[in-house]
């Protein structure tokens, strides 16, 4: 301002002598006509220097450079003033196109509201389109000049039906569908009044339960149960694998509108960023949603053989990693039109299918075979007596056992799958099923800075499950620090509901660590049924407590005990004629010695009993808890047994 | 007589019903009712309900949740002769709400919420784990025999 002034100053008497000597000079010019005398005393009066010709100059020079001047300020503030409106409607349009549904569909639906938040006067959530609505606010003339052309602008149809349905933040953000986050959002809305939950998976099916797609399914007589998906339960009733129905959820786009809030679960989505310090994930569709508290969950992937994955497509079409109802269909399917499937994995997954394919073996003209390193099935769970003792009970379910068995390579022959292993053997079949391990999803690790743990893979998280602040990881994905047994990472369904039900105490406030011990359960045959608790490995030593077996203990009544389906009553009178007699010529007492009947089975880790497994005894699972629980040193395991009266049905 | 057998690391003991028949001297540490790790009932030491039960299913969780916690509370600290019966506001809310989910809440159960949640409340009064011996079938368990695991259904 100063510095104007002082300009001012200055110019003021150049432009007063400047207007004097054009006043002047008209004047001159019209009395040069008239006399010219009176001029020269005007003239001296101004004080100004100069003769004639060169105040004309001089002012022309002042007038020329002032114009020139006022022309250049006028062209350059106008120019800015359009560059500025051209930026404004480049920025405006700049996440349309990016997202350009997003901002479309609300411009569609509802254009008055879509050009007030172009003016900036309302501060709308629009879905996805975070940063936008801040920059349109300040350029009010050149946002409607923009508006219009974004509502006309045609969206890309198949995303729009998608982006409607995402809200923008979610109070419980739960990443992952399947049986830990139902838990946990049951839990949170059990204890939060009104929460609002949304679910994100990235399969196509609301969340679901795994076991039976292993077991109860495939001994279903509805020929529909593929589309079904229901199963009778051990108290006879019916119910489907899902664990609600889709009237329990509310929809995606209603969450934050609900009255007492609700479940929403956003099917087909993958998160595939996590921003911790900002609170909000990014999935698959570029669409950010904030969350303030955060639950990951996100399981695993089955694990492959090295041999499958390198031996090209023709085997890996015609190999099953089992895991989701998708690939329940096409076992399905398979089993009715192969002639031979082979399973590799003696674990759970793949004994479970061993038996449930064998079942069907006789019906449809099927040769399963299963095939592991181990000696005998379950061979890294059960002690080898009990593990070789069970695999003779698979065979007996129509399967074929190659036990020892390391796969070398595989290859495509003849329209047949050709297993060679290491030591030699040669196995051909149609299709294989892989059920070799799961590799838990920490894809989330990276960008969200989360710890992975070495050994047991999967998320690293306290006793509380949390791994961050406002996140914690349930399920097969969380490797945990259990208080009585150490850090351990389980895969079981009991645990996934029990630490996904924990999760969600703790999100709502709760500070309690993982105490209540997750159990677990498999059956194999008509003669073989179990529930563990605890850390059960062969590796450690252990103590069995068995049941003389009497008359009374066929393996009749313990189908009626575990009540499950799979234990059908014409095969278990063909079993209980002869179950060793034949292959040991050996006096009674010693055939009773190895029949397995029924009992207990302790787990030992420096004398503490850290796993026991009720073997073909059932209703005891509090019992055997309460054992873990304490973490005593018992001098006499027999005197424990007792506790669990092996003998009463 | 029990025989007892070495294979390795692993003993084999077999006991017959008479040699079980004694009772055991193994001891185990005495439960501590309130202690706050464990997994509560249904109604939790202080007195209050505990929601998040295994025993109560879906109910407090669904959309009708809020009218369920509503109706039970009113219940459950209703001084009344007939316990309850100061709370028929809040159990029509709830039929009402139920009727609208006939998937979720099968219309034979439209009478028995009220006598069921009384039934709960005795029965969970009585029991230490109610894991065990819930009789609500609002949501049963799933595949296994023994309702003590907290599958959830």
């Amino acid at each position: 301002m100063l510095k104007c002034r002082t300009v001012w100053k200055k110019l003021a008497p150049l432009a007063r002598d400047s207007s004097t000597l054009c006043r002047q000079d008209v004047r001159r010019a019209g009395l040069n006509n008239g006399s010219a005398v009176r001029v020269p005393a005007a003239h001296m009066s101004s004080g100004s220097a100069g003769g004639g010709g060169e105040n004309k100059l001089y002012v022309l020079l002042v007038g020329a450079a002032c114009l020139g001047g006022g022309i250049y300020a006028y062209r350059t503030v106008k120019g800015d003033q359009q560059r500025y409106m051209e930026r404004m409607a480049e920025i405006s349009s700049r996440p349309h196109k990016a997202a350009s549904q997003k901002t479309a569909v609300p411009a569609q639906s509802e254009p008055p509201a879509a050009a007030a938040t172009e003016t900036g006067t309302v501060p709308e959530p629009k879905p996805g389109a975070a940063p936008s609505p801040e920059e349109p606010s300040p350029a009010a003339p050149g946002a409607e000049a923009a508006a219009p052309s974004e509502t006309t602008e045609p969206p890309p149809v198949d995303s729009t039906p998608a982006s409607t349905k995402v809200p923008s933040h979610a109070p419980y953000l739960l990443i992952g569908g399947g049986t830990a986050s139902f838990a946990a959002a049951r839990s949170i809305r059990a204890r939060d009044p009104g929460a609002r939950v949304l679910i994100i998976t990235n399969e196509p099916d609301l969340p679901y339960m795994r076991p039976p797609l292993s077991k109860e399914l495939w001994f279903s007589d509805d020929p529909s149960v593929t589309e079904t998906l229901r199963f009778k339960q051990w108290n006879g009733k019916e119910r489907s694998i899902y664990f609600q129905p889709q009237s329990f959820y509310i929809q995606p786009e209603e969450l934050n509108s609900a009255e007492n809030g609700g479940v929403a679960v956003l099917t087909g989505k993958k998160v595939i960023h996590m921003d911790v310090r900002g609170n909000k994930v990014k999935l698959d569709d570029d669409t950010e949603i904030l969350y303030d508290k955060c639950l990951i969950a996100t399981g695993g992937v089955p694990r492959n053989l090295q041999a499958i994955e390198r031996a090209g497509e023709k085997v890996t079409k015609r190999t099953t990693l089992f895991r989701k109802i998708e690939d329940f269909k096409s076992l399905d399917k398979v089993s009715r039109n192969a002639k031979s499937i082979t399973i590799i994995g003696g674990g759970f997954l793949g004994s479970e299918l061993a038996c449930a394919l064998g079942r069907r073996s006789a019906d449809f003209d099927l040769e399963v075979i299963q095939m592991f390193p181990e000696k005998g099935n379950m061979g890294k769970v059960l002690p080898e007596y009990l593990s070789n003792w069970t695999t003779e009970k698979v065979k007996k379910e129509g399967v074929k056992i190659i036990s020892e068995a390391l796969v070398k390579s595989v290859t495509y022959k003849d329209d047949k799958l050709e297993i060679q292993l290491k030591d030699g053997r040669l196995v051909k079949t149609d299709h294989i099923v892989a059920a070799v391990g799961l590799e838990p999803n920490v894809d989330l690790a990276k960008s969200a800075g989360l710890e992975v743990d070495s050994d047991f893979g999967g998320f690293r998280v306290n006793a509380e499950l949390q791994a961050r602040s406002n996140i914690w990881v349930a399920g097969d994905a969380a490797c945990f620090y259990d208080i009585r047994l150490g850090r351990r990472r389980v895969e079981h369904h009991d645990h996934a509901v029990v630490s996904g039900r924990l999760a969600g105490e703790n999100m709502t406030g709760a500070s309690k660590p993982y105490w209540h011990q997750s159990m677990f359960w498999s059956d194999l045959g008509p003669d073989v049924g179990y529930e563990a608790i605890g850390i059960v490995d062969s590796s450690l030593p252990t103590v069995g407590v068995f049941a003389k077996a009497t008359a009374k203990d066929t393996p009749k009544a313990a189908t009626e005990k575990s009540g499950t389906g799979i234990r059908s009553e014409s095969e278990t009178e063909d079993t209980a004629v002869s179950p060793v007699a034949s292959s040991t010529p050996a006096p009674a007492v010693e055939q009773q010695r190895d029949n397995y009947g029924k009992g207990v089975i302790f787990y030992l880790r420096d004398k503490v009993v850290v796993g026991i497994i009720l073997w073909n005894v059932f209703n005891r699972m509090p019992i055997a808890r309460k054992i873990i629980k304490d973490g005593e040193e018992h001098a006499d395991l027999n005197e424990v047994a007792k506790l669990f009266n092996i003998h009463e049905d | 007589m029990s025989s007892v057998r070495e294979e390795g690391k692993d003993q084999i003991i077999f006991v017959t019903k008479e040699d079980h028949a004694t009772p055991s001297s193994a001891e185990l540490i005495e439960e501590d009712p309130s202690d706050p790790y464990e997994q509560q009932g249904l109604i939790l030491p202080s007195g209050e309900i505990n929601w998040n039960c295994p025993c109560l299913g879906g109910m407090a969780s669904g959309p009708c949740g809020t009218e369920f916690k509503d109706a039970f509370s009113c219940f459950h600290y209703s001084k009344e002769e007939v316990k309850g019966s100061d709370c028929l506001e809040q159990f029509r809310a709830m039929q009402e709400c139920m009727q609208r989910y006939p998937e979720l809440y099968p219309q034979e159960d439209e009478k028995v919420p009220q006598e069921q949640l009384s039934e709960t409340e005795q029965t969970t009064q009585e029991t230490l784990d109610t894991n065990s011996t819930s009789n609500i079938e609002l949501d049963s368990n799933t595949t296994q025999p023994n309702t003590d695991s907290s599958v959830e259904s």
